[in-house]
């Protein structure tokens, strides 16, 4: 076994088990700080696909600004911090196997898949191409035989989502008989 | 030397933990975490399926990138809008329960 695959086992291990203690942890602050080494060990796998730029990414926009939305929402929601309610509803069996029958699905169709065969070997690339990855990403974003309209859509959507959650959180006078 | 299906089934496994947080949780906010790690797996079929298929060719050598950049923006614009509409609902009904919100089910 490569140093290599030691290194994405390790990796693998912290993703999934801190993925685990987010859908398990009764108490919501911890389950918040599990997804965030989560999300780091989502970076790591990144860099072993050689995907810097992307692992970089990930570190800024979910470490640095979901998950501390997230936990922001978490503190002003400051009753439901506590373990006291149970956390799973009563269809927790039926979800769980779901869950466990939808990645035997998954296992099946990935381990038998012939594609896997084709793609078996990962291709030895020169380091000059995935240097020079991001600035292909940059001009694909903005050429016009890239992906200049869907790059604006995004930017429009995501300016629409932000100015909407700030409409739909304003602090606004509701009636007693709402609630 | 790492196969492409050890990616694929890492990626899958955190899928599956996702869902089962977003079919079992009661929790609003958990359910949002659980989506999140959805999405993260989702990102990684996409990194790896351009490390290990189109990173020579020059004409696709970017849209496992972008795609997952593309996901990464909708990612964002999902937590602001889950999260306001969380905060929206604890002040009027003072729960965060999915299963005590049933405004529309009467």
């Amino acid at each position: 076994m490569t140093l290599e695959q030691v290194v994405f086992i390790l990796v693998s291990l912290l993703t999934l088990g801190t993925g685990l203690v987010v859908v398990t942890n009764r108490n919501l602050f911890h389950a918040a700080l599990a997804m965030m080494a989560s999300f780091f060990g989502v970076a790591g796998l990144y860099i072993l696909l050689d995907a810097g730029f992307l692992a970089a990414a990930q570190l800024l926009v979910y470490i640095g600004a979901i998950s501390i939305l997230i936990i922001f929402a978490i503190m002003l929601t400051r009753r439901m911090m506590q373990a006291r309610e149970a956390p799973f509803n009563s269809q927790s069996g039926l979800g769980l196997f779901t869950a466990v029958a939808t990645f035997a699905l998954l296992a099946a169709v990935i381990t038998r898949w012939w594609g896997v065969e084709a793609v078996s070997g990962r291709p030895d690339v020169p380091d000059t191409v995935l240097q020079g990855a991001v600035s292909a990403l940059g001009e694909a974003f903005v050429s016009a035989n890239g992906y200049v309209i869907p790059f604006i859509m995004a930017s429009v959507l995501l300016l629409a989502a932000l100015i909407g959650s700030i409409y739909i959180a304003w602090p606004t006078q509701y009636t007693e008989d709402e609630a | 030397m790492i196969p492409l299906s050890w990616y694929l089934l890492v990626a899958a496994l955190l899928f599956c933990i996702g869902l089962y947080g977003v079919v079992a949780r009661r929790n609003a906010v958990a359910i949002l975490m659980s989506v999140e790690l959805m999405l993260n797996a989702v990102n990684i079929n996409l990194v790896a399926f351009w490390r290990y298929g189109s990173v020579l060719n020059p004409d696709s050598a970017p849209i496992g990138w972008a795609w997952a950049i593309f996901v990464l923006t909708v990612a964002a614009a999902e937590a602001a809008v889950g999260l306001a509409l969380i905060i929206s609902i604890y002040r009027r009904r003072d729960s965060v329960i999915a299963e005590e919100l049933d405004l529309l089910k009467n």
